[in-house]
């Protein structure tokens, strides 16, 4: 599996950056994604205020700084965070999982924020998801209104904006994808992933990076998160 | 020394399950007066000198709160916690 036998849809060694912070969980999973991908996964440090030349990067799920204060709140503060939130307003594509999305959304690159599960438990299960946006880095390789399967897992996925917000989000084509056959955490319109603006920052609730191969996931449906980047990565580059 | 306390709670248009839990557990207790409950966090912060109350401010919009979901308050308190030595006679 993977671009090397696919060479026309990815530039040669396209580097996606895996941060890993004190307490990620994730970022060997999804580092694993990057490669099944046909990607080169370049793992960059929390304290490392260097993105090492990569074209992408993916924020990893777990708890960074043991979640203390608000989830992502300290590693929003992170080396690395200063220099990636320049570059993602510069237009780096950057995917942030679960903890990824909470740290984006403490960063201010996404709008809205991740407050505790409105049923108050952890809720860790296979859950279905309409994408709603195929115009962004990380999901052109979906169809629109298509149903994937993906594990969720979090304690404080409840995703929350002001009602204005939710609007614009709604009207600008920025839900990426919402829960369907079910929401988990009660998130405000079954809101599971969104994008900035330009569409090169994308966060999602839910685990892309455990959907990648049928001995551990439910499906393959995560893989076409990283297979869009690179796809991306190719149309950008020429 | 010199004690700075920062109250940060969610917004009211913000749900709080952890409050909705607490006040459903109030009825095993007997009470059967409360409307409702909202729980926030309290943070203590020691200057080496002065209160610096504007500092403070900015530690708490920057970090110990998110304006997206929540409010925030900052006062100084005298350092002591005894609340006898809250009182007069203190300079």
């Amino acid at each position: 599996m993977g671009a090397r036998g696919e060479r026309g849809r990815a530039p040669v060694n396209a580097r996606i950056g895996v941060v890993t912070f004190p307490g990620s969980l994730d970022d060997g999973d999804a580092a694993r994604a990057v490669r099944l991908a046909g990607g080169e996964a370049v793992r960059l440090w929390h304290a490392d205020a260097a993105l090492r030349g990569v074209d992408a990067v993916v924020l990893p799920g777990g708890f960074s700084y043991g979640d203390y204060l608000r989830c992502g709140a300290i590693a929003r503060f992170a080396p690395v965070m200063e220099k990636l939130a320049d570059a993602a307003r510069g237009g780096l594509p950057v995917l942030g999982i679960c903890n990824g999305f909470q740290i984006l959304c403490e960063a201010h690159l996404l709008p809205g924020a991740l407050t505790r599960n409105q049923h108050l438990h952890f809720r860790n299960r296979d859950q279905w998801l309409r994408i709603e946006s195929t115009g962004t880095a990380w999901t052109n390789s979906f169809t629109e209104g298509q149903e994937v399967l993906i594990p969720v897992k979090n304690g404080e996925g409840r995703y929350v904006a002001a009602a204005h917000t939710l609007d614009a989000l709604e009207g600008e084509g920025r839900v990426v994808a919402r829960y369907v056959r079910g929401n988990p955490n009660g998130s405000q319109r079954d809101i599971a992933a969104i994008a900035n603006e330009a569409g090169n920052v994308v966060g999602i609730m839910p685990h892309p990076e455990h959907a990648v191969e049928m001995l551990t996931g439910p499906s393959l449906d995560g893989l076409a998160f990283f297979t869009a980047i690179l796809k991306h990565l190719a149309g950008a580059t020429g | 020394m010199a004690r700075v306390v920062v109250d940060v709670m969610l917004k009211p248009e913000i749900l709080d399950p952890q409050g909705q839990a607490v006040a459903n557990a109030l009825p095993r207790l007997g009470v059967r007066d409360v409307a409702s409950v909202r729980i926030g966090r309290r943070v203590e912060i020691e200057f080496a000198g002065a209160a610096d109350l504007d500092l403070a401010r900015q530690i708490a919009d920057k970090l110990l709160a998110n304006p997206v979901i929540e409010d925030f308050t900052v006062r100084a308190e005298d350092a002591a916690w005894e609340p006898e030595a809250k009182g007069a006679g203190r300079p």
